[in-house]
């Protein structure tokens, strides 16, 4: 056991606090607020220069065949950078989705296109039958999409999962993409009115998708909590500048118990919420589906706490200033919610972990 | 980063796990019954004498006094093994993780031979001497003196909130050794033997019911000069490295310990019917995410440590932890109900579970209050300003 990075993660970890860093300045992600894609398409190519979006996938795959540590990196610090990218929508999901279902040959051939950058593939759990028909909400980049992965209901066993790939032009297929509370993780709303689904576009179906699609749910989710961590982590550096800065009584009001506890407080949480976050990514590589299912569980449930309370107290801090459009806290405060909500509210994760537990 | 374990460690756990099963189901097996009672100290220092003679005593330390070098790994999987065993905290805690991870780092070359063997040994145990009646979140206000009287330290004043002081041989004590001195200049850290006519110590009975701690009266109790660790006047800096080996490494053995205690939750509470209760599952699961969310941090913590890069997650430990104990005990009660309120005997004796309701109480303020914890992380992690200070 050794739970600190090797060599090689410290210096991903810097390559990509680097990379952010010139790419996703502070202040940066103002312009993402109104443009039509959510993303800045320069940075997504200097990213996909990086060979970042393959790091998870196996090397026979065409991926550099690292872990879901490394993918955390990354993650960690895009959410720390305020840095809206389709790199959990292809990366983290819609290619883990090919990779898990689809034959090999046929992955291959799947894959080549979203490591490249080519196209942005995206990946929601929703649907039912070969003809769809139905909703699939809150599509992570689903606007930009060039390939849409479905994972539908099959109509003939509705206990089982296929797995669909859609163009976004196919007929019948509705995309929107309303203006959401958080302006910086676009996600689109699909409507499906008799969407024909040819055969060749059914990649994986039959008893093992289900379990197949939560497995790439769940490192997804472990990937969502070092989000988290970057999101809570900027909370933290920022309240901690105004707390230093911001005089008050005549006195720097983080020299103020009141202040400083809180703020105490939070460096708690980010701390152990990055704890959570990589030990979950460890595990996720060492154990079994329980075991995943127990880390995604565990750091997600975390990493919602922690990054809601500290853009919470963010704002709280920073008193006035904090709740105008102007400053970042509000963005930060709307990132903590949605990240909370994906894939699934901690309710539903802390019924997931009784169902764990055997609570009954 | 990885957390599997190699087959070296497999074979140690293994080795470990089968003398402790040897022990504890032969002449040690009334430790691990219900109603033990950490008072009855013949046998506890039987068990550390035991572990010290089969090379466990103290697993962590060098070879040369008397450790065995074991890795981070294998020392989370002796606190595993011990915990999953059903044993309570090691009795000479104080001694061994506070002590001894003193020593190693402070500790001069005949102080490291003299006083490290007899504790891998099970030999000698300790109490620590520094809280005071207006020393407590205030700590650098001591007032305990000490002076040189030829080849002694002579010591006068109160300690108060001593743990296990009545069972122990040695204590070490924060001391003002430099006369007229304030705050934390002028303190010194001092190695006093506790069985000598000028200590004099007094239990105190505590919420619990218990007399765990005790107060302790100094009145001309006399040790050699050489028994002070760093120079004298630089007591400060020992007793905060002191301070920091509670709060932080030593506190693994606290989360395998909890990781029994909820498991004995999770099963009273499938056995009373209350883990159908939707509110109770919640709460449930909430104890068990963060439980292991305690444990990331602590493996992370101890990983950095051993690198010689200790960071934030070591000084949020403390605040973790406690706090995560003291709902914990809330929910024990809610768990068990009313049931949980009647004691077990004619006493006022709590075991197991209903204790922890009262005794985590004190999570939150031995070893640093949670107030002193956040003063800590945010003036010496996260370089805040100090408070106005009088």
């Amino acid at each position: 056991m050794d739970f600190a990075f090797t060599d090689e993660q410290q210096m991903l970890q810097d390559a990509a606090r680097g990379f952010f860093a010139r790419h996703a300045p502070p202040g940066a992600a103002r312009a993402r607020l109104t443009d039509a894609a959510g993303y800045d398409p320069a940075t997504w190519r200097a990213l996909l220069e990086m060979g970042w979006l393959g790091l998870d996938l196996p090397e026979a795959a065409g991926g550099l065949g690292l872990g879901l540590v490394e993918m955390a990196i990354i993650v960690e610090q895009a959410g720390e950078s305020l840095c809206p990218l389709p790199f959990l929508a292809s990366a983290g999901l819609a290619a883990r989705a090919v990779l898990a279902t689809a034959e090999a040959d046929r992955a291959r051939q799947l894959l080549a296109p979203i490591l490249s950058g080519e196209i942005i593939a995206t990946l929601r759990r929703d649907g039912g039958g070969f003809r769809l028909d139905g909703a699939a909400g809150f599509v992570p980049f689903g606007h930009v999409a060039d390939m849409l992965f479905i994972a539908a209901r099959d109509s003939d066993d509705p206990s089982a999962l296929c797995l669909l790939r859609l163009a976004p032009d196919a007929p019948g297929l509705t995309i929107d993409r309303p203006v959401q509370m958080d302006l910086l993780r676009p996600e689109a709303q699909l409507r499906f009115d008799a969407v024909a689904v040819p055969p060749a576009a059914v990649l994986g179906a039959g008893p093992g998708v289900a379990a197949a699609l939560r497995r790439v749910i769940d490192r997804a989710t472990i990937l969502t909590a070092a989000e988290q961590v970057g999101g809570a982590q900027r909370c933290l550096d920022l309240s901690l500048d105004h707390a230093r800065q911001r005089i008050a009584f005549g006195r720097p009001i983080g020299s103020f118990q009141a202040i400083k506890h809180r703020l105490a407080d939070m460096a708690m949480q980010v701390e152990t919420a990055r704890s959570a976050a990589y030990y979950a990514a460890c595990l996720a590589q060492e154990g079994d589906d329980r075991a995943l299912a127990y880390a995604a569980t565990m750091a997600k449930v975390h990493g919602s706490d922690a990054f809601s309370q500290c853009a919470g107290d963010t704002i709280q801090i920073h008193g006035g200033i904090g709740f105008t459009w102007e400053h970042d806290a509000h963005l930060l405060f709307k990132q903590a919610h949605s990240a909370s909500r994906l894939f699934g509210s901690s309710d539903a994760a802390c019924q997931r972990m009784a169902d764990l537990m055997e609570l009954a | 980063m990885r957390l599997g374990a190699s087959p070296a460690d497999d074979a140690f756990r293994a080795e470990l796990a089968s003398w402790l099963a040897a022990q504890l189901d032969g002449r040690f097996a009334r430790l691990r019954q219900p109603d033990f009672n950490r008072n009855e100290f013949a046998l506890l220092r039987a068990w550390e004498r035991a572990l010290g003679e089969a090379g466990y005593g103290c697993i962590a330390w060098p070879a040369a006094v008397g450790g065995r070098d074991a890795s981070l790994t294998q020392r989370v999987i002796f606190a595993e093994e011990w915990a999953r065993a059903g044993l309570t905290p090691r009795p000479n805690h104080i001694g061994i993780e506070l002590l001894g991870a003193t020593l190693l780092a402070h500790g001069s070359d005949d102080q490291k031979a003299r006083f490290l063997p007899p504790l891998a040994a099970g030999a000698e145990f300790w109490a620590q001497g520094f809280s005071e009646p207006n020393a407590g979140s205030d700590l650098s206000n001591i007032q305990t003196r000490a002076r040189l009287d030829g080849d002694a330290w002579v010591l006068d004043g109160q300690k108060v909130w001593t743990s296990w002081a009545h069972n122990a041989d040695w204590m070490f004590v924060l001391a003002r050794t430099t006369p007229g001195s304030r705050g934390a200049k002028g303190l010194s850290f001092l190695l006093v033997p506790m069985r000598q006519p000028g200590v004099i110590i007094r239990p105190i009975r505590q919420m619990t019911g218990d007399e765990e701690f005790n107060e302790i009266f100094l009145d001309g109790a006399r040790t050699d000069a050489a028994n002070i660790v760093g120079a004298p006047g630089d007591g400060w800096a020992v007793a905060m490295a002191t301070l920091t080996f509670e709060r932080g490494v030593s506190t693994l053995g606290l989360q395998t310990r909890y990781r029994r205690e909820l498991d004995q939750l999770i099963a009273a509470a499938k056995a009373n019917g209350r883990a159908r209760d939707p509110l109770l599952r919640h709460r449930l699961a909430r104890a068990e995410i963060g439980l292991s969310v305690m444990r990331a941090n602590c493996l992370r913590m101890l990983a950095n440590i051993d690198r010689g890069t200790p960071g934030r997650e070591g000084a949020v430990n403390k605040l973790y932890y406690g706090s995560w104990h003291q709902r914990f005990g809330e929910l024990v009660m809610d768990v068990l109900g009313r049931a949980a309120e009647i004691a077990p005997g004619p006493d006022y004796a709590y075991q197991g579970l209903p204790k922890i309701f009262l005794q985590s109480r004190a999570d939150t303020i031995y070893a640093g209050t949670n107030e002193i914890q956040r003063n800590i992380i945010a003036e010496r992690w996260l370089g805040l300003p100090r408070e106005p200070r009088g």
